[in-house]
């Protein structure tokens, strides 16, 4: 039986249907897993999302884009294809694809992560013939450790930190990220200062209704602030920058699944890191296929080889769609652009 | 074992050399001895003889973590590091390491080696099984060997010396050799009484002045109160012989041990008591000096190859006497050391030992026409010495002094730059330059010196707009800014593209007044090598 997604130069195309899926090109009808630049980009015509979205991705998007929104779980047939989103878990109103025709079920996770995060909801497994999942941190290498327990050590190092009069700065993706990093801070230790980017997407997360602890947009700062105390949240590409001069004696740390590897930290000379990541991780990827049982597997963005190799191992039917994908390649500048876009205040 | 791996994360999360040596003092200030004598054995770059072929260890951990080993291949190459490869991929268990770093390696680690497979299999996955992962990560490293964590010998000499109050000279005598990790070793390094390692002192050196290149060397006086040698670029050292032991101190004040093993033999045949300031210089039999970039090679290698032994063989040339007998020379002129030292070395005849050349002459003329001669010998020009003077302390004005030759100059392109380090690290301050070849700009030089602050900010800014690509770290700019580098030395090379490298580069000034057009071609460049037909002075 052939398959309901092609991949073709502009992303997953459903030719049934006649739409694509996070195209990396404008197209006319375009449906967007989450409002990450490289899954939602400009210039298509008409965009379909789930509605948890909606603010983020009318904040990333252009003013004149046509945007339908629809439930998690709520059927849209396009063409005849119906067309559902279901919880990715990834960052708020982050979605998989569901695709049902004929009988057929085929599933796009987007980007996904099991476990907790107060500011979206959870992943939840979809029965499926087809399964399109990403291998960002597809190495058993990363596993990652509780929320919580990564939530103690930040607020214990801001602690630590205000003890010393110095200002944190954590650096995290704008949109997702950061988000959740708030959500999980301590306001009780001191103020939380926002780099303009951050802010944008605090608003976006307000106005859908997910609550987070007070912030100020760093310009918005009195003259007389004192820093010492604060906890900055900022863009990693802010790193090393002069916008950082204004807060003095700053400790500085970065909060990725790329901080599970020791080398990823040092290079970019962050004092600490944190692992959390908003991806699935090794153990929770290989749950998830089981739990979508699927007859195929295709693996994209990431260690789609190795992973995609695993699981043929174990007996399931799967290919890497990075074709060119070096074995080993380390992805960790790869991960970084991706979501690393929107940098200036 | 907890309290060493908490160091060890500590040294890992900084790459400032003060946070550092204040984490090593303050480990050093509760570590039980017998601890810290081992920390200090590793924190030196020693490492235990092998316990354990590291083929078993990947084999153990990809089982352990129930995964093929083309897949534990996979996540090593990923990770570059066979310990931390291990301690992520094999599941982690909530428990807490007991035992001393200390009791780790004598009665856990150690005995490893003689077992069985069977045994020590076992040994091992309960290592993994019964550690959480940072604390295990380290245990690994102990094991695998590799324990680079961004410090070396001379900050552990610091850190010992802040934490003992010993003086850093002391530590690093009795560091020396082949320093056993016991407690009572430990216990030694902080005695107060510091007879034993006086036999190793240095003495400060005494340093020279640069001549001022746009005043007149006469101006410094009569050329009778005057010695001229040449100036050379190698390693200055001194050479200390006393109670039957050798030691050759750098001007960094480290002790260089074995790594010049023909000058430490030749100076067994110096007699005790015996203290002589110097340079040592990789150079032929016939006496010519070979260019830095043949001594380079030589430098930093812990033990030296016979192969190199033979390609770069190194002489110390003798320039000054502070001590003969026992007796401290220093406040002696110039003129009676050096006779001290000439008849000295006169009795040594050995080819490792050599007494630096005087340069006669009746007028500052000479030496000037003398000194223009300089790159035909790979040297840097001519050293001044007052011959009445003492042997001073440090960087005294009018004592000694250099007069070296006018440095190369070209007119370069800026094609890459990097953000500088330390207060820097925010500033696009580390720059490659490039020549003409036809139409291509070809790489030649690296500079990071020489601008003021005012223009690095200017610089920055330009490479922030005119950013081609970005490399990592490194930035291809549009090849715009024109700036006149000043350098020492030019050797043929074949690891550069441009088939040169340069000594010392550094900018001179920024060339507002050129256009990219205008820089010096790669043949400009090539015609200042020595031997070409355009070589020489320029």
């Amino acid at each position: 039986m052939s398959t309901l997604l092609q991949q073709t130069s502009r992303g997953f195309y459903c030719p049934r249907g006649d739409f694509y899926i996070d195209p990396h090109r404008p197209v006319d009808r375009a449906v967007v897993t989450h409002a990450h630049t490289d899954h939602a980009r400009w210039g298509s015509r008409l965009y379909l999302a789930a509605r948890s979205s909606e603010y983020l991705l009318r904040m990333r998007m252009s003013p004149n884009a046509e945007f339908q929104f629809a439930d998690y779980g709520e059927t849209i047939s396009i063409r005849g294809v119906k067309v559902s989103f279901h919880p990715a878990g990834h960052i708020l109103g982050s979605a998989q694809v569901r695709l049902e025709y004929h009988g057929r079920i085929e599933v796009v996770t987007g980007d996904y992560k099991l476990g907790s995060d107060s500011t979206c909801e959870s992943w939840q497994p979809l029965r499926c013939h087809l399964l399109i999942t990403e291998s960002t941190f597809g190495l058993p290498v990363y596993r990652w450790p509780e929320q919580d327990s990564v939530f103690d050590s930040i607020n214990h190092w801001w602690l630590e930190n205000r003890s010393q009069d110095q200002c944190s700065v954590l650096y995290g993706y704008a949109v997702g990220k950061s988000q959740r990093i708030i959500a999980g801070l301590d306001p009780s230790i001191g103020p939380i200062f926002c780099h303009g980017a951050v802010e944008k997407g605090n608003a976006a997360y307000r106005q859908t209704g997910i609550a987070l602890p007070p912030t100020i947009h760093t310009s918005n700062a009195e003259k007389s602030q004192r820093w010492a105390g604060a906890m900055i949240v900022a863009v990693p590409s802010a790193h090393g920058t002069p916008w950082l001069k204004r807060f003095g004696k700053t400790s500085t740390a970065m909060a990725s699944g790329w901080m599970a590897v020791r080398g990823s930290r040092r290079r970019r000379s962050f004092d600490r890191g944190f692992v959390l990541s908003d991806h699935v991780d090794w153990p929770s990827l290989l749950e998830s296929v089981e739990a979508c049982d699927p007859d195929t597997v295709w693996v994209t963005h990431g260690y789609s080889a190795v992973v995609a190799r695993y699981l043929r191992e174990g007996g399931r039917d799967a290919i890497s769609l990075d074709r060119w994908q070096r074995s080993g390649t380390d992805k960790e500048d790869s991960g970084r652009e991706r979501h690393d876009e929107e940098t200036s205040e | 074992m907890k309290l060493f791996s908490e160091l060890y994360k500590r040294l890992d999360s900084t790459t400032r050399t003060n946070v550092k040596v204040q984490a090593m003092t303050q480990y050093f200030g509760c570590a039980e001895p017998a601890d810290a004598a081992w920390a200090i054995y590793f924190l030196s770059g020693e490492k235990l003889r092998r316990i354990i072929p590291t083929k078993l260890l990947r084999q153990w951990a990809a089982e352990e973590a129930n995964i093929p080993a083309w897949l534990f291949d996979e996540s090593y190459t990923s990770v570059g590091d066979l310990a931390e490869t291990i301690s992520l991929v094999v599941p982690e268990q909530k428990i807490e390491t007991t035992g001393s770093l200390s009791e780790w390696v004598e009665e856990r680690l150690q005995p490893i080696r003689t077992m069985n497979e069977e045994q020590q299999r076992e040994v091992i996955t309960d290592i993994w099984h019964q550690n959480p992962a940072d604390v295990r990560f380290v245990i690994l490293k102990l094991i695998t060997g590799a324990f680079r964590v961004g410090v070396s010998k001379r900050l552990v000499t610091r850190a010992l010396a802040e934490h003992t109050g010993v003086c850093a000279e002391v530590i690093a005598h009795r560091l020396m050799g082949s320093w056993n990790p016991t407690p009572e070793s430990f216990l030694r390094l902080s005695n107060p009484d510091i007879d034993d390692a006086v036999v190793s002192q240095p003495y400060p050196f005494c340093l020279a002045y640069a001549i001022d290149r746009d005043s007149a060397p006469d101006s410094l006086g009569k050329i009778d109160d005057f010695a001229a040698e040449w100036k050379w670029d190698g390693i200055r050292g001194q050479l200390i012989r006393r109670r039957s032991q050798t030691f050759l101190w750098s001007r960094g004040e480290e002790l260089m041990e074995n790594r010049w093993p023909e000058i430490e033999t030749a100076a067994t045949l110096l007699p005790p008591g015996t203290v002589i300031d110097g340079e040592i210089l990789a150079t032929k039999t016939d006496g010519e000096v070979l260019p830095f970039s043949q001594l380079q090679r030589r430098i930093n290698r812990k033990k030296v190859g016979r192969k190199l032994l033979h390609e770069v063989p190194v002489v110390f040339h003798a320039f000054d006497l502070l001590e003969q007998d026992g007796n401290d020379l220093r406040s002696l002129p110039w003129r009676q050391r050096r006779d001290h030292l000439e008849s000295l070395m006169s009795r040594l005849q050995d080819p490792q030992l050599k007494i630096t050349e005087l340069i006669s002459a009746r007028s500052w003329a000479d030496w000037t026409e003398i000194r223009t001669h300089s790159r035909e010998r790979h040297s840097e020009g001519l050293m001044l010495k007052r011959v009445d003077a003492p042997y001073d302390v440090g960087r005294v004005r009018g004592t000694w002094w250099k007069w070296k030759v006018e440095p190369y100059t070209i007119d370069a392109v800026l094609i890459y730059a990097q953000k500088g380090h330390g207060k820097r690290s925010n500033l696009f301050s580390d720059y490659t330059f490039a020549v003409w070849k036809d139409d291509e700009l070809v790489p030649f030089a690296k500079a990071y010196s020489g601008l003021t602050n005012a223009e690095l900010r200017e610089v920055d800014r330009f490479v922030r707009t005119n950013t081609k690509e970005a490399f990592g770290p490194v930035r291809s700019v549009q090849p715009e800014l024109v700036m006149e580098l000043a350098f020492e030395g030019l050797q043929a090379s074949t690891r550069h593209k441009s088939g040169v490298a340069t000594r010392f580069p550094r900018i001179s000034r920024w060339r507002q007044d050129k256009a990219a057009k205008d820089a010096n071609t790669l043949e400009d460049v090539l015609d200042l090598l020595p031997g070409s037909s355009a070589g020489g002075d320029h």
